[in-house]
């Protein structure tokens, strides 16, 4: 360029396109680019220095044709370069001013993202139906299939053909909540064991059920007590079928329900439908048995959790369903699921099960 | 049943300490709720001689300043001083004590039961340098007269903790039902021997568990021989088979019970009271075998055992007077019935201060008898709980004879010789038990050794079965009425090989079908409401008997067939649930309450409705075989209607307030900008119904009903198939207004085996197929009359429409005066597309017509201009 300044032009000297124009033209346009503060300001620029009609560039293209024929090549070459250098600078800035206005607009349109965003109130399932499901599911992925029955129920199913003598204790008004009129034998169900029964006689052998489900006592609600609670009772009966097989059906069980490494512990006790019976106890998942060492609140320093009742199907069920005691056998197993929620989740109250509070049952969510 | 280890290690020398051996009975099924160490760190009390007594006056009571000797005097050493010799002053407020008697002092220092600190203190104007003490503050009693006056023979200065041997520990066993025998001594002292191979020998030598022949000695009619003892006739010799009297006179009625046996009753439990009533008390702890004893000169006549006759009364020892019942069976003499068999004993013949005579009454009766007995007087005490669980009916002759020994012992009694027994007892019958029994039960091996080994521990006689080399023929002991069958005897194998023993494995299952469907769609209902913002409750479903009112009810809504429970927790709420809304209605009261007024619950769960032929008696089929399928249906004839139902209840608001999105930005002076919230209405309870209905693949039809509790303007019936699945709207602002609710409160309730049933005949989804095509939308604004319901119009549209009727949505609606009173403008977009092509305009506006016309021939509607 600067080789071409100092070489006379003299055809050229004077009009809009003898080097030294240009070259004030293209230096002019430059400095207006790089001044253009903005969008708006550099589309005035381009107008005046790029491709409006009044720029000097434009005129001088106009010039072009007037020039005598052996002076057009060279100034037809060096206004193209002119305006070449114009066009990029105009492009380069053009870049520039857009990205500049990019991130401005972004930086304005920023938000407070921890504001709150919750558009709907929060719903939760009841937390005896998640944890009944939640065991329901663990013996159903073992092969168990889930038996339902009413919860008014008849005697016959509810004590008689369990085995409970005529003036069992349990059968007392004391006890168990009696359906009118007096003498259809209509009881609320007192536990969910008449499903076996029902299972007994409406399925094929082998019998394989868990059956969850709400029972009734003649209990008034306090924070320890409630007429109304969830039970879940497992049935497999089967040839073959074992005190063994119980334990170890419970040990699964136990370890789904608080959690693995804790030992079992069975206790021989006595319920009219289960001969052998025994009380399960569950190593206490808070201290694990370390009560001595340090007070435990969840089991009150006895080291074990009571998770509930089981033993092998008495004969006299089995006979009450017409199966062979001496082929068959089976074991049964009952559980309470507000104690065992209670423990799981350090309930105070039973009552907080049945007063539908929504503070209470929010933070068990939806999926348990 | 409070065990003393210091009476069990009697009939089990060698027992370990007393936790293990609670550990021990644990794991044999006795429920060991607490292990009570008493009498322990009862230090610095000593025997001391009371050597001179003065008394002082003072304002209220008088007590009296004691000298007393607490140490021996030093005999070898005369020279030394009384006080040298342990002689302190002792103020003392009873006066139950002599001169030279021996009594216990708790020294300057010693701590008391419950943490009581014994110090020197002045009171009455002189310092009391010790304290003499009751039974009670020593912990091993109750008191009677005050100050423990202790044997002559105490030697002074002893330990009174060492010398009473006061250090012991009580076990606290929860009894299973079926184990009567373990309410004794006798009973866990077998187990604890058995837990630890420990010799035992039983309670009394006497007591021979299979003496089925004691029934020789009485006579065939069941009168005693009267001339031998004191003459007793059993008339329902089912209901007592067994009944032995024996005659103990020359009773000292002022003679104390010692205070090692005041000591053993009080710790187990029972208040001494009178050495006669403390021997009977005692054997029954002992031994298990209740006992009566009656004042003799207040019978008149033999003793009867028989039923009770109508109009009989009895005075019974807690000072009730009984009206008798015909089933009651009484014991009676001429002047009537004397006492409840096996329950409690009458005032008329009751032992009293000045009896010298007894008449004792070791009897059995029938369990179900006295559990029918107390429970129908509401009496329930220590013979009928012993009883009920099953008394060892071989007990009753040496049972009379132990506390005759003690009679004698403890009130100089003197036994007449004769003895009454009344024997109807049943010869025991041996149970066939194959020894491999255990084996198929237990999942391990328990040899044929360990298996007689236990049998024999139980009690139980053991005889080949000449038959069958692999069984025995078993025949239980006599306490041992629970053992019948072989199931019976398995559990006493595993029980005392321990369950422990028992190995761990799975049973190996069929393959199962999972969830059936309508339980996968209770739990998918339940996660869409959720997921809808609503909260799960499970309330109780008891109501009163106005809940049917409450809820505006007409008289033949099937929702006032209540099922009524006999002996309902409050009479407030003696029904079942016909419906779910009344517990919601609580729950969502109670939540507002405690103020949140935002309330979205649901409750899926059971209703109960008689069915509308009234439930009658159904016979109850035997337990001996399986029932026919007609009596399994006759007992579930018999039930009420049970069907599952999901309902909810919103109020306040549905959406909460909220910032709007973009206008918030922290720290500019615009800050964010507040929506405020919006409340629940009928249409969100409709919409809660819908998203419960498509979380199981149904689509429910709404149409306008007048249906309790709802508002009569602002209820939408929902159907299905044609058939009402249930309602959803706002409720009635009378029934809100009677249930506490908040105004515009709305609610739903769906049948949950009509939507199931809807779900299942679905059958699989048949895909769309999509159109790769631009649609043709077109827009019509329709003018109908206002009460048209909007389903009517989107219908005809449909149909108008035909197939290349994509989606129909309505977009407006506007009445107002250019429309005319009682008209409003519907405007709908339609959007029509055909899977082949691109519609043609012409083809466009050809459907948008025909569209048009059909809802103008169904309902009148017109082109908005
Ligand atoms: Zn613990």
């Amino acid at each position: 360029m600067t080789e071409t300044m100092t070489d006379p032009q003299p055809a050229a000297a004077g009009g809009p396109l003898d080097p030294a124009s240009l070259e004030a033209a293209v230096a002019e346009a430059l400095a207006a680019l790089a001044a253009a503060a903005d969008l708006t300001d550099l589309a005035a620029v381009r107008a005046a220095h790029v491709d409006g009609r009044s720029a000097a560039l434009v005129l001088a293209r106009q010039k072009l044709g007037s020039l005598p024929r052996e002076d057009r090549a060279d100034a037809g070459r060096r206004l193209n370069d002119a305006l070449g250098a114009v066009r990029d600078a105009h492009a380069t800035r053009l870049a520039e001013l857009t990205a500049e206005r990019d991130a401005r607009v972004l930086v304005e349109e920023r938000v407070d993202v921890t504001m709150p965003t919750r558009r709907r109130h929060a719903g939760a399932r009841h937390p005896l139906a998640v944890l009944s499901e939640r065991l329901v599911d663990t013996f159903v992925a073992m092969g168990y299939e889930v038996a339902e029955g009413p919860e008014v129920e008849h005697d016959w199913f509810n004590f008689e053909a369990l085995n409970f003598y005529p003036d069992h204790p349990a059968r007392s008004e004391h006890d168990t909540l009696f359906v009118e009129p007096a003498g259809t034998g209509r009881v609320l169900r007192t536990h969910t064991s008449p499903v076996q029964v029902r299972a007994l006689l409406s399925r094929p052998l082998p019998v394989y059920v868990v059956a969850p489900g709400r029972t009734y006592r003649n209990d008034t609600v306090d924070a320890t007590h409630s007429p109304v609670f969830g039970q879940l009772e497992c049935l497999a009966v089967d040839e073959g079928i074992t005190m063994a097989d119980l334990r170890g059906t419970l040990e699964v069980f136990a370890a789904e329900l608080f959690g693995t490494g804790l030992t079992t512990r069975l206790r021989p006790s006595y319920f009219p439908f289960t001969e052998p019976s025994a009380e399960l106890d569950v190593q206490c998942f808070n201290c694990r048995g370390e009560s001595a060492r340090q007070p435990c609140r969840v089991c009150s320093d006895e080291g074990w959790i009571e998770a509930g009742g089981c033993g092998m199907v008495d004969p006299n069920v089995l006979r009450a369903a017409g199966i062979d005691a001496t082929r068959y056998s089976g074991f049964a197993f009952g559980m309470g699921l507000e104690r065992a929620a209670m423990m799981r989740h350090g309930v105070r109250e039973i009552r907080d099960f049945v007063d539908g509070d929504v503070r209470f049952s929010l933070p068990f969510g939806i999926e348990g | 049943m409070l065990i003393l280890m210091s009476w069990l290690r009697e009939q089990v020398p060698g027992l370990p300490p007393a936790r293990a051996v609670a550990d021990a009975l644990i794991r044999a099924g006795f429920e060991v709720e607490g292990v009570e160490a008493v009498g322990q760190g009862l230090t610095g009390v000593v025997v001391g001689e009371v050597l001179a007594i003065e008394e002082v006056a003072a304002k209220k009571k008088s007590v009296r300043w004691c000298q007393v000797r607490v140490a021996a005097p030093a005999a070898a050493d005369p020279a030394v001083s009384d006080q040298d010799a342990g002689v302190r002053g002792v103020i003392c407020g009873a006066f139950n004590f002599a001169v030279g008697d021996r009594i216990a002092v708790a020294l300057p220092g010693a701590v008391l039961p419950g943490g009581f600190e014994i110090t020197a203190r002045k009171t009455y104007g002189h310092v009391s340098d010790g304290m003499i003490c009751s039974a009670s503050e020593l912990g091993i009693g109750e008191d009677h007269d005050g100050i423990m006056v202790l044997p002559p023979g105490a030697p002074l200065g002893a330990h009174v903790a060492e010398l009473l041997d006061l250090a012991d520990d009580v076990l606290d066993i929860a009894i299973t039902p079926d184990r009567g025998y373990a309410l004794s001594i006798r009973g866990i002292a077998r187990e604890a021997a058995t837990a630890f191979g420990l010799s035992y020998a039983d309670a009394d030598g006497s007591v021979d568990s299979t003496d089925a022949g004691g029934a020789a000695r009485a006579g065939a009619g069941g009168v005693a021989d009267a001339g031998a003892g004191y003459p007793v006739t059993v008339e329902d010799t089912t209901a007592c088979d067994r009944y032995v009297a024996r005659v103990i006179t020359g009773v000292d009625p002022a003679a104390a019970t010692p205070l090692r046996w005041a000591r053993r009753l009080s710790l187990s439990g029972m208040r001494p009271i009178s050495a006669a009533v403390d021997v009977t008390n005692v054997i029954m702890l002992g031994l298990g075998q209740p006992l009566h004893a009656f004042d003799r000169a207040k019978l008149s006549g033999a003793i009867v055992v028989r039923r009770a006759r109508a109009g009989e009364r009895l005075l019974t020892l807690d000072g009730v007077d009984r009206t008798l019942d015909p089933e009651d069976l009484v014991i009676a003499d001429d002047s009537g019935p004397i006492a409840l068999a096996g329950v409690m004993g009458g005032a008329s013949t009751e032992i009293s201060a000045s009896t010298t005579d007894i008449v004792l009454e070791a009897a059995h009766f029938d369990p179900i008898v006295v559990a029918r007995g107390a429970r129908r007087h509401r009496l329930f005490s220590e013979a009928s709980r012993r009883f009920e669980r099953g008394v060892d009916p071989a007990l009753p002759p040496a049972a009379a004879q132990a506390a005759i020994r003690l009679f004698t012992e403890l009130a100089g009694g003197r036994a007449e010789p004769g003895l009454t027994d009344v024997d109807h007892r049943r010869a025991p019958s041996a149970i066939r038990f194959p020894l491999s029994e255990p084996t198929r039960l237990g999942g391990r091996l328990y040899s044929d050794e360990s298996v007689r080994g236990r049998l024999t521990d139980v009690g139980c006689l053991l005889e080949d079965d000449g038959a069958d080399e692999g069984a025995v023929l078993v025949t239980p002991p006599s306490w041992r009425p629970d053992l019948t069958r072989p199931a019976d005897l398995v559990e006493e194998v595993m029980r005392l090989e321990g369950y422990d023993t028992i190995p761990v494995t799975l049973p190996r299952l069929p393959a199962g079908r999972g969830l059936t469907p309508s339980q996968r769609h209770v739990r998918a209902v339940a996660r869409a409401l959720a997921y809808e913002g609503l909260t799960e409750v499970m309330t109780l479903p008891f109501v009163g008997a106005g809940t049917a009112d409450l809820l505006g009810l007409p008289d033949n809504d099937r929702r006032r067939a209540a099922v009524r429970i006999a002996n309902p927790i409050a009479e407030d709420a003696a029904y079942l649930r016909t419906t779910l809304l009344p517990g919601l209605f609580d729950a969502a009261a109670r939540n507002i309450g405690r103020g949140d007024p935002d309330i979205a619950l649901f409750e899926i769960g059971q209703v109960f409705r008689e069915p509308r032929e009234p439930a009658r008696p159904v016979p109850t089929p035997s337990v001996l075989t399986r029932p026919s399928q007609d009596e399994v249906a006759a007992l579930d004839a018999a039930l009420p209607e049970q069907p599952r139902r999901v309902a909810g209840v919103l109020a306040g608001l549905r959406e909460p307030a909220t910032v709007l999105p973009g206008h918030a930005v922290a720290g500019s002076a615009g800050g964010g900008a507040l929506a405020k919230g919006r409340p629940a209405d009928w249409a969100d309870a409709v919409e809660a119904a819908h998203a419960a209905a498509r979380a199981v693949g149904v689509e429910l039809t709404a149409t306008a009903d007048e249906h309790a509790p709802w508002h009569p303007g602002r209820c939408a019936a929902l159907w299905v198939d044609g058939e009402l699945v249930g309602h959803a709207g706002e409720l009635h602002p009378r029934v809100i207004g009677a249930a506490g609710l908040p105004p515009r409160t709305v609610a739903f309730e769906l049948g949950l085996e009509e939507l199931f049933a809807a779900a299942l005949r679905r059958g699989p989804v048949e895909a769309p197929v999509v159109s790769p095509y631009p649609p043709a939308d077109r827009d019509v604004a329709l003018v109908v009359e206002a009460a048209i319901p909007v389903t009517e119009v989107t219908a005809a549209l449909r149909e108008g429409a035909g197939e290349l009727l994509e989606s129909l949505t309505l977009f407006d609606v506007f009445e107002g005066a250019q429309i005319g009173a009682g008209r409003r403008s519907l405007a709908f977009g339609l959007r029509l597309r055909a899977i082949d092509r691109t519609l043609t305009a012409e083809e466009a506006n050809g459907i948008r017509d025909a569209a048009v016309a059909e809802a103008t021939r169904r309902t009148g509607a017109a082109l908005r201009a």
